[in-house]
């Protein structure tokens, strides 16, 4: 005690020194405290989001990204694919859980996702009020949705188009909260869930107004096609028959539509557009294959029935987009015949989901499944855990090199306490030889500079852990406020006990040199020469 | 050996080097008594203080305070017992700069591996007449104070032996008088034995008895 209060006492003889010394231990200390706090949530909360699925079917793209906007909610997905691609996979052997899932639409920001219950069982979800969806516009909320957007059983409201807060709003037809989960702490929490069936009607319904919508953002944002867009646009507006135009028409279709695809996933990265393109790249999510079979179907068309794709043009400007797509992609089915009937479209046929999370039966299935999914050239299969690992391997690239950058701050901290104390040591000579000469040993001496170097250590990494919580805890709130992940600061993790123990290494070795000469300060010469 | 010697050296010789800086053949000193130890600069006066401190080990010869042979202690034992037994003044004084001249005082104690005698630091604080800057540190305090706080620290865990190294060297002749004054009464009151090393022949005839050193040639 007596070395403690004694070492105390003279750290207070200059204080700046001081002062400096412990804020840069601090500095050094709460940049790590937050990376590690950091890192730990991100990889418990990607963990804990993808516990039990094993495998993601979805659209041809990045397997990243379709992992990331299946599982993670975090990014937009590839693109639709077709519900009866993905029955054979669903009705494997090898799968014991498939639970299709339907994105497009949000809620205040937070994503509506047309699915079955087995999802909410996939999340270990629980009713806490009310019950799961029964029929279709019924919707379920997670338990942060229904406190940020303050809904409770009863209660109504309108989903927007896209996946962020801001899209056109579908007005005419409203959700109804039919159910709302307890927290779960993984993705539900910050969920609407509600049937596959809303998802579709919704879009069915609203079909007409968005096809229109999304040829003028066509007009406004193809300017080098713009005027082929324009004359298809004019057809549909007033109904020339024209020959020539529907030959158009279908010029554009085949000539355009891969730099429109391309224009399109450049909007769908940008989502706060104006509601037009807004509006026209959430119809992309779900209609990139429409759009393919919709050229398919005309190149069919072109080659023996002429006469049909004209007829099918003309119906076209008066049906809306989506039974458009329909009947396109059963004319390539069926070679381009029975019109009319394709009118009524079923969904077996022609409805499409986001993607597919699988659950496996046997471990084995991770070695063939994904390779005979990909196989097919029509589905993507991604694996959660290796695109995750993927990414964290990306991303802990530049957690190292922050990392790399806390730790030198640790060691400038560790420079300058040993700077500050071994400085010192010159001027302290003579009080250093008259304590010996009071009966202090030559070990007290050491551990006397040692606890010097230890309490600017203690103060730093103390105030740094603190600091580190604290901005935790503020990088959360913002985090939150931007619909993102859950992050805290309000936690403890098992390696900051191992960080502090660390640091307090450091500050020993920091310390150990100018210890060492107070150790073997020789005393009647120190005495000699003063 | 008479219990009444604090102090008693016989044929003690130190070296550095090939030069002999110390031979002394019979020095003793017993309670209570006060012996001054007069030679010229250089002369090996406070080599010998040191020894007698056991900062430094003689090349020969025995040292024995208490009737303990230092030679005989362990480093950090030899570092114990001079807490203990042992009192020193020094012509620069070495107070802690970041302690008050109470915590200065106090902290002999606490190194001689005492209980703290808040009473025993009041009576020496108010012997010496510095009773009133009992909480001011070290660089608040004139020359005359700080010597004087720097004899309190050496008598308050109420040691055996004095060691006293040119206390009054650097003071005008009234302060040395004072000084040497003080640290005798302080010490015959605390029942300390007193060995005062200088080359200030002011110090001719001030305490019990005198030793002349003569530089080696």
């Amino acid at each position: 005690m007596t070395w403690l209060r004694l070492a105390l006492a003279n750290l207070t003889l200059s204080p700046l020194t001081t002062l400096v010394n412990v804020l840069l231990m601090a500095l050094g200390t709460a940049s790590i405290v937050l990376l590690l706090l950091a890192s730990t949530q991100l990889r418990e909360t990607m963990s804990r989001d993808a516990k039990g699925i094993d495998l993601v079917l979805g659209a041809q793209g990045s397997p990243v990204q379709l992992i990331l906007s299946a599982v993670y909610h975090a990014d937009i997905p590839p693109g639709n694919i077709p519900l009866s691609e993905t029955e054979q996979w669903a009705e494997d052997p090898r799968i014991g859980l498939a639970v299709p899932m339907s994105l497009g639409d949000s809620y205040l920001g937070f994503r509506i996702v047309g699915t079955t219950h087995d999802y909410v069982d996939l999340y270990g979800g629980e009713v806490i009020a009310g019950q799961l969806w029964g029929e279709s516009m019924q919707a379920v909320v997670g338990a942060n949705v229904a406190q940020a957007a303050n809904l409770s059983l009863g209660s109504t409201f309108a989903g927007a188009h896209g996946l962020v807060d801001g899209g056109h709003e579908h007005d005419d037809q409203t959700y109804r909260v039919v159910g709302i989960l307890e927290p779960t702490g993984n993705v539900l929490d910050r969920l609407v869930l509600t049937s596959l069936e809303s998802v579709w009607e919704l879009h069915d319904e609203s079909g007409h107004d968005h096809a229109h919508e999304d040829d003028h953002a066509h007009e406004d944002e193809h300017d080098d096609h713009a005027h082929e867009e324009d004359e298809h646009g004019h057809e549909d507006e007033h109904e020339s028959h024209a020959h020539e135009e529907d030959e158009h028409a279908h010029e554009d279709e085949h000539e355009g539509h891969a730099h429109e695809e391309d224009e399109h996933a450049h909007e769908d990265e940008h989502e706060d557009h104006a509601h037009e393109a807004d509006e026209h790249a959430q119809e992309d999510e779900h209609e990139d294959h429409a759009h393919e079979a919709d050229e398919h179907a005309h190149e069919d068309e072109h080659e023996g029935h002429p006469h049909e794709a004209d007829e099918h043009a003309h119906e076209d400007e008066h049906d809306d987009h989506a039974d458009e797509e329909g009947e396109h992609a059963h004319e390539g089915e069926h070679d381009g015949h029975a019109h009319e009937e394709e009118d009524h479209g079923t969904h077996d046929a022609n409805t499409e989901i986001t993607a597919m999370l699988l659950s496996y039966n046997t471990p084995l299935a991770a070695m063939t499944l994904p390779r005979e999914v990909n196989a097919g050239g029509v589905l993507q299969a991604a694996a959660p855990a290796m695109e995750i690992s993927r990414l964290l391997q990306l991303v802990g690239v530049g957690i190292s090199a922050l990392g790399a950058f806390a730790w030198v701050l640790v060691a400038t901290a560790a420079l300058s306490i040993f700077a500050a104390l071994y400085g010192s040591l010159r001027s302290r000579r003579g009080e250093l030889a008259m304590l010996r000469c009071l009966g202090a040993t030559r070990a007290e001496l050491l551990t006397y500079l040692i606890v010097e170097g230890l309490l600017m250590t203690f103060a730093g990494v103390i105030l740094g852990v603190l600091v580190g919580h604290l901005a935790m805890e503020l990088l959360g709130i913002w985090v939150a406020d931007t619909r993102g992940m859950t992050l805290t600061g309000l936690i403890w993790i098992a390696d900051e006990f191992l960080l502090v123990a660390g640091l307090f290494l450091v500050g020993v070795l920091s310390a150990i040199v100018p210890a060492i000469q107070a150790y073997n300060t020789d005393v009647a010469t120190t005495l000699l020469e003063a | 050996m008479s219990e009444e010697l604090v102090l008693n050296v016989s044929d003690l010789k130190f070296t550095y080097g090939d030069k002999q800086i110390v031979d002394i053949s019979e020095f003793a000193l017993k309670s209570g008594q006060s012996m001054a130890v007069i030679g010229p600069s250089g002369c090996g006066k406070t080599t010998f203080l040191h020894l007698l401190a056991g900062l430094l080990s003689p090349g020969a010869g025995t040292i024995q305070i208490l009737g303990q042979e230092l030679s005989q202690l362990s480093l950090s034992a030899l570092d114990r017992f001079r807490g203990q037994n042992m009192g020193m003044v020094f012509q620069r004084l070495f107070l802690m700069p970041a302690l008050t001249v109470r915590q200065n005082i106090e902290l002999a104690q606490k190194m001689a591996r005492v209980d703290v005698d808040v009473q025993a630091v009041d009576r020496l604080l108010t012997e010496l007449g510095i009773q009133d800057l009992s909480d001011r540190k070290p660089k608040m305090l004139s020359q005359g104070q700080a010597q004087r706080v720097a004899i309190a620290r050496a008598l308050v865990h109420r040691p055996a032996l004095v060691l006293a190294d040119e206390p009054t060297s650097a003071l005008d002749n009234d302060r040395a008088e004072d000084a040497l004054s003080l640290l005798k009464h302080s010490a015959e009151t605390a029942g300390a034995s007193l060995v005062v090393v200088t080359h200030d022949e002011r110090v001719r005839g001030k305490l019990d008895s005198e030793f002349e050193m003569e530089a080696i040639v």
